[in-house]
């Protein structure tokens, strides 16, 4: 750059600013920043619509949707969400909420235990079950529901229960509930535990002591990763759910937001941000985990 | 042992004795505490999982609907039934039997069920379109999943950021951005076409029909599922790139490499085994969609979207409530799954 300068005087008197400027406009930074652009445009513009529309009243939705002004947008279209009786999206919030919280502690438990089992203990077959409990994780849900349906009914399990139902999201969640926290519990280091149990303490005070608050935070980062899973989930809500009232917030809003071919935009969008809403602020927080649960199984933890 | 054959003067173990015993020999015992911590986790997977997979494949060999309850093997499915006639009195006058069908019982009729299957229009059209929403979607999911990763690899402030904005298609539930799309793609206000129309690439005069249109409505649905599926591939793919050491980079630069030639020698070797994996995962995944045709399109316009998994569900939950028929639906998908379930099971066992 110096030889260059001394070159061109007159460049290297006013050079600072171009430059820093040239510099920066590289090739690599303006694909870079093409890349940028597209990506984000890409993930978030039909978010942005979806929360865009939302605000907005049925008037103004259906003579120009494009045409958007400030004083347009208002809060109605939530809370019409929260008024209209025939509407019941507190009662499916609820019911989201009872399947997401009961289903996803139960499977933290059984598949927690197995987790600790797979990860800690040494025993024949050990990691051949742990494999094929994963296995199941794989089997896409399409292969089950109608046989689980039969099942439910031979049982006699009631049906548009939030209980039934939970008892479903088992399938999906337990099998890769176990994988993942096997792999925290491989992760506590066994010199620790060694230690504890040299020191005399029993297997369960060292489950306690040692393997419990270490593995802690990613049991309960899985938890909330299980419950988002759990609230979208959506076939075999489906499958299972028949009465307006005991819909979950997915099955509520795709079934009752529409009068056959006539679509409330501004409420069914609402309802979508809503409910869409428990599971942003569950991945703000735990964003780590959140990508440690996404790639779990391909990326060993 | 019992406790009268113990030695006078030894101590009766008290009932909280014996059991913090045996907790301990349990605790103590590796196999059997491992075993036993496995139980519930095994019973859910048997009982919830496996069992009623096995029945699937069962019911695809009969003519099952729902509410028949009972299984006869014979492919008769008449009984005997004996009606006896009484008088007032309640004193029988005569009794007859005739053969009637019975509508609780259900019976095997072999491969009839996958005959008929092949032999139907609708499924043979879900077949080609389960493979062709599959396969396009996986390999447009890794390029731009490819492109998100090197993109996020590059970029040095705000990097948490851009990853947060750029999983968000993932982390939404799906049914409720389906929605959004579905309003998207509407007939008369589609946003899409809106912006092709500012853009100046279509006229102003027509709309397009996203979601009539046969093949649009094929291309509708795939979109969606790829604005889903790219950032699992991209943030698969951005974390082996994280594993690349710089050095290698700075020796290839230095040995003269451009850059298509570092990252085909480079990153390439390096991503590899994450991109394998993470394809043969969402390959089953695309391949078991159901929720995005489902909301989007239903399977429509003229079938044209219908994937095995939305005609298993019209098949054995809607209509006719064909049990049998619809596991046969649902069932032929698992041919196609197995082989990647083992293959991926394979590569997990490598790993470790």
């Amino acid at each position: 750059m110096t030889a260059i300068s001394r070159a061109n005087p007159r460049s290297s008197r006013r050079g600072h600013f171009f430059k820093r400027a040239i510099g920066f406009i590289s090739v690599r930074n303006i694909i870079l920043a093409a890349a940028l652009a597209f990506f984000t445009f890409f993930t978030l513009f039909p978010v942005s619509w979806m929360v865009l529309t939302s605000f907005r009243s049925d008037q103004a939705i259906d003579t120009d949707p494009f045409a958007i002004r400030l004083e347009d947008l208002s809060l109605d279209q939530y809370a019409r969400l929260f008024t209209d009786p025939y509407f019941p999206f507190p009662k499916w919030m609820l019911n989201s909420l009872i399947v997401s919280a009961a289903s996803s502690a139960i499977a933290i438990l059984v598949g927690g235990i197995a987790a600790y089992s797979l990860g800690r203990l040494r025993y024949k077959g050990g990691a051949v079950i742990g494999l094929a409990i994963f296995s199941t994780y794989l089997l896409p849900p399409v292969l089950l529901f109608i046989p689980l349906r039969v099942l439910a009914a031979r049982l006699g399990l009631p049906s548009n229960s939030v209980w039934t139902l939970t008892l479903t999201y088992l399938t999906f969640l337990v099998p890769f509930i176990s994988w993942t926290l096997s792999s925290y519990f491989r992760g506590v280091p066994i010199e620790l535990v060694e230690a504890a149990r040299i020191d005399g303490a029993s297997r369960l005070r060292a489950m306690v002591v040692i393997d419990m608050p270490l593995v802690l935070p990613g049991a309960i980062s899985m938890f909330f990763f299980a419950f988002t899973l759990s609230w979208g989930e959506y076939m075999y809500a489906l499958t299972f759910m028949s009465q307006k009232m005991a819909y979950t917030v997915p099955l509520g809003m795709v079934n009752e937001a529409h009068v056959g071919d006539l679509y409330f935009w501004g409420k069914l969008m609402a309802g979508a941000v809503l409910g869409s809403v428990p599971v942003v602020i569950i991945y703000s927080f735990i964003m780590d985990y959140y990508l440690a649960g996404m790639t779990a199984g391909a990326v060993k933890g | 042992m019992s406790a009268g054959q113990e030695a006078p003067g030894a101590r009766q173990p008290s009932v909280w004795h014996r059991f913090k015993r045996w907790r301990s020999r349990c605790l103590e015992n590796e196999v059997l505490l491992g075993y036993l911590l496995l139980a519930p986790t095994v019973l859910v997977v048997l009982g919830l999982i496996g069992y009623p997979f096995l029945t699937s494949i069962f019911y695809s060999f009969t003519n099952k609907s729902v509410g028949q309850d009972a299984f006869i093997f014979s492919r008769d499915p008449t009984v005997l039934t004996t009606y006896i006639e009484t008088d007032e009195d309640g004193n029988e006058i005569g009794r007859y039997t005739v053969e009637e069908e019975d509508k609780n019982l259900f019976n095997f009729v072999g491969f009839d069920n996958y005959i008929a299957l092949i032999n139907e229009r609708i499924y043979r059209k879900a077949f080609v379109n389960t493979f062709n929403f599959t396969v396009t979607a996986v390999i447009a999911k890794i390029l731009l999943g490819l492109g998100m990763a090197l993109t996020l690899n590059e970029v040095r402030r705000f990097r948490r950021v851009f990853r947060a904005t750029f999983m968000l298609p993932w982390v939404m539930p799906t049914s409720l951005s389906v929605l959004g799309w579905l309003w998207m793609f509407d007939p008369q206000f589609s946003v899409v076409t809106h912006l092709l129309r500012l853009l100046g690439l279509h006229s102003w005069d027509v709309s397009i029909p996203w979601k009539a249109d046969p093949q649009l409505a094929m291309a509708s649905v795939q979109v969606v599922n790829i604005w889903r599926g790219t950032p699992f591939f991209g943030m698969m793919i951005l974390a082996s790139l994280m594993t690349v050491p710089t050095e290698l980079y700075e020796a290839a630069t230095v040995d003269g490499a451009g850059w298509l030639q570092r990252f085909w020698y480079v990153t390439m070797p390096f991503i590899l085994p994450v991109l394998f994996a993470a394809l043969l995962f969402s390959f089953v995944r695309t391949m078991g969609d159901f929720q995005i045709v489902w909301i989007l399109t239903n399977g429509g316009p003229f079938d044209s979207t219908q994937l095995i998994a939305t005609r298993a569900y019209q098949v054995a939950i809607q209509g006719a409530k064909e049990t049998g028929l619809g596991s046969a639906v649902a069932v032929s998908l698992f041919p196609f799954v197995l082989p990647i379930m083992v293959l991926y099971l394979r590569y997990l066992r490598r790993e470790e």
